[in-house]
C-alpha cells in the first residue's frame, strides 16, 4: 500500500508539518507524505499554550502573526473537517510594570496600528475593566488587542491533516525518520523505520528535533531544545475572557473556552535538552507569579502538569527557507515558542516555496544565512 | 442501554458513542483519544474511564488490553489548588 516514492517528505506531524501538508495540497501538490515518529500533535504542539498574538515588537512577526489569525478565524469553515479548533478570540492583555516596558510597548502600539492591527494602549482602569479579577498594583499600563486569543493546537493540527488527507497527502504516524539521502548535494530519498522513500524535496518539520534531522542530511543548524513547563486547572465556570500576559513575571495565563486554566512561565535557567518531565518547583514557582496578578485563582485546582520543547535559535526567530548548498532540504524550525501561532502562514509560504512560486511575503529575512551574514533579529517582546 | 446513554469518562460527559466513533476515525489509542475528546483529562484524570476506554479500543480494534499502551500519568496525582502551592512555596524560603 505504502508507494516509496513522493514529490515531498514533510518530517514531522505538528502544526507546521500538518498546516504545511494541507497548503501544498490545496496548491494541486497531493504526492505529499508527512512522517511523524509518534502521533500528530505529540511533540511541541500538543504541549503548547496555543496563544495567538498580533501584538510584537517586529514588524516580520507583526505581518506573519496577523495573516495567520486571519487564517484562524475562518479555517474550521475552511477545513470543514468536523473538528472545532475552539479559536477563543477574546483578546490578549498584556501588562507594562515598568517605565522601560511603557516605552517599548508604546512602539510596539505605533507600529501594530499602522499594519491595521486593533491594539490599543490603555490604562491599568481599563485593564481592570476587561479582566475585572486583575490586581492592578504597580501596574502603569497594558495593551490589548481584542483579536488575539488562543486555540486548541489538538484539534487544529488533526484539522489540517484530516482536510490534507482527503486531498490525497499520506501521513504515516509512528513512523521514524533515520536518515536522509543526499547525492551531489541534492536530496534523493528519506530512511524511515518503515522503508525508504525516494524523493527531491524534504521539509524539515521536526520542531525540537530539528537540528538532529538536519545533521541527517548533513546541515549543521543553530537550533537547540529548550524545555518549557506548564499546567492545567479543574474547568471552572467563565470568569477571563483574555490571555494575560506579563513579560515582567513571564507567564501567561488563559481559561480555555472549556473552563480550565492553562498558564506556564519562561526560566531562564529552563534545562537545554530534550526532557519533557515536569518539576514539582515549577508548580510552587507558578502560584508565586500569577497569584498576586490575578488573586482569585488561588481557589483553582491544578490537575495536571506537563513540559514540552521550544525550538530555539540564536536570535528567537524561526528560520525559515532551502538550504543553501543542499537543494531539495526546506526548514521551517526555531520558532522559539511561538511557532503556533505563525503556522498557517508558515504552512502557505512553504507551500508557495517547494512548488515553485514565489512566497508571498519576503521571507529572505528569516534565511538561515542571516546568521553568517550578522543580520540577527531582534524581537523585544518573548516570554 | 444504548451507546449514546453509556458514559465512559464522567468528568467530561463522553458517551460510549463518542467514543466508539472516534476509534472508528482512527484515534486507536488512549493519546491520541485524550487529546481529541479530553477523556481522562478532567478533575479525577482518568482513574474512572481508563480502563472503559481500554476495553472499548480492544473491542474495535481486535487487540488484547495488555496490548493497549497506558496513558502517560502526569503530576499531581491529586488536584491540588494554586492557593495551597503558593503557602507551600512561602513556607521554604
Ligand atoms: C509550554 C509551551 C508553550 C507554548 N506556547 C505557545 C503559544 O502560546 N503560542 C505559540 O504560538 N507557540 C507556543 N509554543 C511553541 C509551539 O509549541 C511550537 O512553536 C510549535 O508547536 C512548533 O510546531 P512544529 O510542528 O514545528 O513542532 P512539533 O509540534 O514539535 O512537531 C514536530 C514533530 O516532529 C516529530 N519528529 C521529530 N523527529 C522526528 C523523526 N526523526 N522522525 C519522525 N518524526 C519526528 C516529533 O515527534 C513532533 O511531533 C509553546 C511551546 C511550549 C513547549
Amino acid at each position: 500500500m505504502n508507494k516509496n516514492t513522493a514529490e515531498v517528505v514533510i518530517i514531522g506531524g505538528g502544526i507546521i508539518g500538518c498546516a504545511t501538508a494541507y497548503y501544498l495540497a490545496k496548491a494541486g501538490v497531493t504526492d505529499v507524505v508527512v512522517v511523524e515518529r509518534n502521533y500528530l500533535s505529540s511533540g511541541s504542539t500538543g504541549r503548547c499554550g496555543a496563544g495567538v498574538r498580533q501584538q510584537w515588537g517586529l514588524k516580520m512577526n507583526c505581518l506573519l502573526a496577523k495573516e495567520s489569525i486571519r487564517a484562524f478565524e475562518t479555517l474550521n469553515e475552511e477545513l470543514d473537517t468536523g473538528f472545532d479548533i475552539e479559536f477563543k478570540q477574546k483578546g490578549y492583555l498584556m501588562l507594562a510594570y515598568n517605565e522601560k516596558m511603557v516605552e517599548q510597548y508604546k512602539k510596539n502600539v505605533a507600529l501594530q496600528q499602522s499594519l491595521d492591527i486593533p491594539v490599543k494602549l490603555i490604562t491599568p482602569d481599563e485593564a481592570k475593566e476587561i479582566v475585572p479579577h486583575l490586581n492592578t498594583d504597580g501596574l502603569l499600563a497594558a495593551t490589548f488587542c481584542p483579536t488575539d486569543g488562543h486555540i486548541n493546537p489538538f484539534t487544529a493540527t488533526i484539522s489540517y491533516a484530516e482536510a490534507a488527507k482527503r486531498l490525497g497527502v499520506r501521513v504515516m504516524t509512528y513512523t521514524e525518520v533515520t536518515g536522509i539521502e543526499v547525492e551531489n548535494n541534492k536530496v534523493v530519498a528519506v530512511n524511515t523505520s518503515n522503508g525508504k522513500i525516494h524523493t527531491n524535496k524534504v521539509f524539515n518539520a521536526s520542531g525540537g528535533y530539528s537540528r538532529e534531522v538536519g545533521a541527517m542530511a548533513g546541515v549543521e543548524l543553530p537550533t537547540h531544545p529548550e524545555r518549557h513547563q506548564i499546567l492545567v486547572t479543574e474547568p471552572v465556570a467563565r470568569l477571563q475572557d483574555p490571555m494575560v500576559i506579563s513579560l515582567q513575571h513571564g507567564f501567561y495565563c488563559q481559561q480555555t473556552p472549556h473552563g480550565s486554566f492553562v498558564m506556564g512561565f519562561g526560566d531562564p535557567n529552563e534545562l537545554k535538552e530534550h526532557v519533557v518531565t515536569s518539576s514539582w518547583n515549577f508548580m510552587e514557582e507558578m502560584a508565586e507569579k500569577v497569584l498576586p496578578v490575578l488573586p482569585p485563582l488561588a481557589e483553582l485546582r491544578v490537575v495536571r502538569q506537563w513540559a514540552g520543547l521550544y525550538n530555539m535559535s540564536p536570535d528567537a526567530q524561526p528560520i525559515l527557507g532551502e538550504m543553501p548548498n543542499l537543494q531539495g532540504f526546506f526548514n521551517a524550525v526555531g520558532f522559539s515558542g511561538h511557532g503556533f501561532m505563525l503556522a498557517p502562514v508558515t504552512g502557505m509560504l512553504m507551500a508557495e516555496l517547494m512548488s515553485g512560486q514565489e512566497p508571498h511575503l519576503d521571507i529572505k529575512p528569516l534565511s538561515i544565512e542571516r546568521f553568517e551574514k550578522g543580520e540577527l533579529l531582534r524581537e523585544p517582546s518573548v516570554v | 442501554m444504548a451507546d449514546k446513554d453509556v458514559i465512559i469518562c464522567r468528568c467530561e460527559d463522553l458517551t460510549r458513542e463518542e467514543v466508539r466513533k472516534l476509534i472508528e476515525a482512527g484515534f486507536t489509542t488512549i493519546e491520541e483519544i485524550k487529546r481529541v475528546s479530553r477523556c481522562g483529562m478532567g478533575p479525577c484524570q482518568g482513574r474512572t474511564c481508563h480502563q472503559l476506554l481500554v476495553r472499548e479500543i480492544a473491542s474495535i480494534t481486535g487487540q488484547s488490553a495488555e496490548e493497549i499502551a497506558p496513558a502517560v500519568a502526569r503530576p499531581p496525582i491529586k488536584g491540588v489548588k494554586l492557593g495551597t502551592l503558593l503557602k507551600e512555596a512561602e513556607s521554604h524560603e
